[in-house]
């Protein structure tokens, strides 16, 4: 541990106009950035550039205890912060000197296909020792982040952040600025994750019901037949209602700005200032539950788009999402950023302090949540119960069209609001090798914070919440649905779409310019935040022309969620789960813009 | 008749009413050959197509009597896609110096449903007794509530019938610590004296083995054992002398890759 490199002071606002560099955040200067696996400051480069030369190679990195030769950008985990300007074209050199192929996806940002970074997709990838010039106009800002989109670099440490000034004045500008970029480290390879995945879907699970967990679930339940019935009703189906994360804190180490949390990344403030934390999850596979107890965020800005402040004390960031939140700590006294996965079985951690080397309380971990029969998409019924003593209210309405169920007609329930539209709608997925369960009663979960969430005290984001701060771009409604179901055989450890892996699916076609209504019925019982590459997935949670602006979703599961997307930019774009096993077993569709 | 009329009318009339309600299902990703053109012939998910090897050995074990120790052992390989999978099965005894109760089964394995393998192939009883040769078809998955399962028919070149059925539950008494009891029954429709196989029921391996999950590739047991012959095959081995059956304590380790 080392103490300078735990040590960020932040860019004040004074400095910034000052241009007063020397002192501040010296170690997040992209030349600065070449000491051998030292983790991130935090810090954004004094000021924006447009010309970047990155070389991905190979580094030791060590962490807690956990060694691996790090496929990376600039030698440290993650890589540098690309600080850009909007309005501006960027030039970015990418050297490959590792001995297999490479690439750089720049998440969330809006280009040509041909720079998107998909190997297959967008180009062929970056040869072993060879350059690649991304180029491309800046049409955005905000906050987002890079990485590798070639053979699991990614999972293995080759991300970092991006953080585009506005053009306009910026209404969120504070005193300080850190990117709080979250992540796992392990020392497991990959394949080897995904090779005991296979052999054993709960491999890295030690969270089960078991005999010695059955007193206390009786006591939760009222009684033991309760909790028996319970149990076998996860049982019956060959599931488990403790299946929260399918990789855990058993080889994962969560990371804070490439800090372990013994490291204690630091975050410099002084009493009264308004600081801005740009929180990025950057995970493989991991959602994080994140609160800094003691201070109120103010959720300023998702995905990179502005939204209307939302006053919280924690919120769920899944993977590849990003949240900038703005804090005013007013005491002399160090807080604790807490950052706990969602099944709990470790945290990363940071601290905001007014002086290096402090800490704080870090406090315990919640209970692991539990799957429910809301998360099978068998709505609010409890287990046993059959489906027609079931109560309709609280139901979502807009959700029902596409049910099957004996004894009720529904068909026109539907599309009522939009008789001409198109609808793709492959129907409920098959149950077979590659499938487990159908959501028979999908339920309307954004105004959920999420499993694990409700009710626990605490004001917890939830994407309803989530208002944009001016109008979307394109008025138009959509002119076609495109109904997709998030499918999966745990069991086997396959993951896809409407029953299908990758390799067994066409594109999805979409005409340019077309405007479109994506639905996801989430037919799992986990989360999938799926991540649509080039196009903007505009949120309909009830904002009206306000719906937030995402690249990155996450489908609660046992839900029905949709977005729009307009087709405005040709070209064949990525489009898949961001837990990136899932993605890499076939969570994964080629989306055609032509 | 009238009951007759009004079902054909109801089942016209649900027919129809199927008929103009169930919407017209596309799927916006289904399949279509050559659609994409991958840039440099990439494809940007390359593990939905992997194969995969794997090897378990379920038993691993001493089985302690005054008489003597035997060793037993009970696992498998297979290495395949999602679908489609070699796998090899093998099972044996070692008493005093001889090897028992030998089964070494080669099959291709096909996923058929969520939970279920078909398996068909060859099974070659190799030990110190007379080998006999079969063809193998059965099944193998997991039955509701993680009931592990497999059941296979054979038939031998001599024009016999033959089935295995195997079962096994864990019981999780901690997240490591795992109550299995797990049996293995073999049938046949002929007597086979000289590898001591009775028709009808023929006989039974069976334990309850308590391990501990040290790892999850590496666990050791302890466990209570039984091996015996049952109805024909009872009478056939007592009148060669020996015991038709004994109860076990056993101990092993389970292990995978």
């Amino acid at each position: 541990m080392h103490s300078f490199s735990s040590l960020a002071r932040g860019l004040t606002r004074r400095r910034f106009v000052t241009s007063l560099g020397a002192g501040a955040c010296l170690s997040a200067l992209p030349q600065q950035a070449k000491a051998e696996g030292r983790p991130s400051s935090g810090c954004l480069p004094a000021m924006p550039s447009n010309t970047w030369d990155l070389e991905v190679s190979r580094t030791h990195v060590s962490l807690d205890g956990k060694s691996m030769h790090a496929p990376s950008i600039g030698g440290t985990v993650p890589g540098p912060i690309l600080r850009w300007k909007q309005g501006e074209t960027v030039t970015l050199n990418v050297r490959n000197m590792l001995d297999e192929t490479t690439s750089i996806h720049w998440h969330g940002i809006r280009v040509p296909a041909n720079m998107d970074g998909v190997p297959g997709l967008s180009f062929a990838g970056i040869p072993p020792g060879e350059t690649f010039t991304y180029r491309f106009r800046l049409h955005q800002s905000g906050t987002y982040w890079y990485h590798s989109h070639s053979n699991m670099q990614e999972a293995m440490g080759l991300y970092g952040a991006i953080v585009i000034d506005p053009i306009r004045p910026d209404p969120n500008v504070c005193d300080r600025d850190y990117v709080v970029f979250l992540g796992e480290w392990t020392d497991v390879m990959p394949h080897d994750i995904v090779n005991n995945l296979k052999m054993q879907d709960d491999y890295y699970v030690f969270r089960q019901r078991t005999a010695a967990s059955f007193p206390k679930e009786a006591r939760e339940a009222g009684s033991a037949m309760a909790a028996l019935k319970d149990r076998l009703a996860w049982s019956r189906m060959n599931m488990a209602a403790t299946d929260i994360a399918d990789v855990s804190g058993a080889i994962y180490t969560y990371t804070l700005n490439g800090h372990a949390p013994d490291m204690n990344w630091n975050g410099l403030f002084r009493p009264g200032e308004r600081v801005r934390l740009r929180f990025i999850n950057g995970a493989t596979m991991t959602l994080f539950d994140v609160r800094i107890p003691g201070l109120e965020m103010l959720v300023v800005q998702a995905d990179g788009n502005d939204v209307e402040p939302v006053p919280v004390d924690e919120f769920r960031i899944g993977v590849a999402e990003t949240y900038d939140v703005i804090v005013q700590p007013k005491e002399d006294r160090a807080y604790t950023i807490f950052a706990q996965s969602e099944d709990r079985t470790g945290f990363a951690r940071g601290t905001l302090a007014p002086r290096v080397g402090m800490s704080s309380l870090i406090p315990p971990m919640d209970p692991r949540p539990v799957r429910t029969m809301v998360d099978m998409g068998m709505g609010e019924m409890k287990p046993g119960e059959s489906m027609d003593h079931m109560s309709m209210s609280g139901m979502d309405m807009k959700g029902m069209d596409h049910m099957h169920m004996a004894g009720m007609d529904m068909s026109h329930m539907g599309h009522m609001a939009m008789p001409q539209m198109e609808v793709d709608d492959p129907g409920p997925p098959p149950i077979n090798v590659e499938n487990q369960n159908v959501a028979m009663m999908p339920m309307d979960r954004t105004g959920s914070p999420g499993d694990g969430l409700e009710n626990n005290g605490r004001r917890v984001l939830n994407y309803k919440q989530l208002r944009a701060t001016r109008p979307g771009a394109d008025p138009r409604p959509p002119s076609r649905e495109i109904i997709l179901h998030l499918t999966g055989n745990m069991e086997r450890y396959i993951w896809g779409f409407n029953g299908r892996k990758f390799s067994e699916s066409g594109p999805i076609k979409l005409k340019k310019g077309e405007r479109v209504r994506f639905t996801l019925i989430n037919d799992t019982m986990m989360e999938h935040p799926i991540h649509l590459h080039g196009l903007w997935s505009e949120l309909e949670n009830g904002q009206g022309e306000y719906r937030p602006y995402k690249h990155t979703i996450i489908s609660q599961p046992g839900s029905r969620m949709s977005y729009l997307v307009t087709a405005d930019v040709p070209g064949m774009w990525a489009y898949h789960c961001h837990l990136l096993y899932h993605m890499d077993l076939g969570m994964f569709r080629t989306v055609v813009v032509s | 008749m009238r009951a007759v009329l009004a079902t054909v009318l109801f089942l016209v009339g649900a027919g129809t009413a199927h008929a103009k309600d169930s919407p017209q299902y596309q799927a916006a990703d289904a399949p279509v050959p050559g659609a994409v053109t991958h840039l440099g012939n990439i494809m940007p998910v390359m593990m939905d197509q992997s194969s995969w090897f794997h090897g378990i050995l379920e038993q691993a074990e001493g089985r302690y009597a005054p008489s003597g120790t035997d060793f037993r052992w009970d696992g498998e390989v297979w290495y395949g896609t999602d679908y489609d999978r070699l796998w090899i099965k093998s099972e044996g005894t070692l008493e005093k110096g001889r090897l028992s109760d030998g089964q070494q089964d080669i099959l291709y394995s096909r996923a058929i449903s969520t939970y279920w393998n078909l398996q068909g192939g060859v099974r070659v009883d190799l030990d110190d007794g007379p080998t006999r040769t079969w063809g193998a078809f059965g099944i193998q998955g997991l039955a509701l509530y993680q009931f592990e399962f497999q059941a296979t028919g054979y038939v031998s070149d001599r024009g016999r019938f033959g089935a295995r059925v195997e079962g096994s539950y864990d019981f999780l008494l901690t997240n490591r610590l795992i109550l299995q009891p797990q049996a293995e029954f073999n049938l046949y429709t002929k007597s086979d004296s000289s590898r001591l196989a009775g028709a009808g029921l023929s006989d039974v391996d069976a334990g309850l083995r308590l391990r501990y999950e040290l790892w999850r590739k590496f666990a050791p047991y302890v466990g209570v054992t039984y091996s015996g012959h049952l109805t024909q095959a009872r009478r056939i081995v007592r009148d060669q002398g020996e015991k038709p059956g004994s109860v076990r304590f056993s101990l092993g380790i389970r292990s995978w890759f």
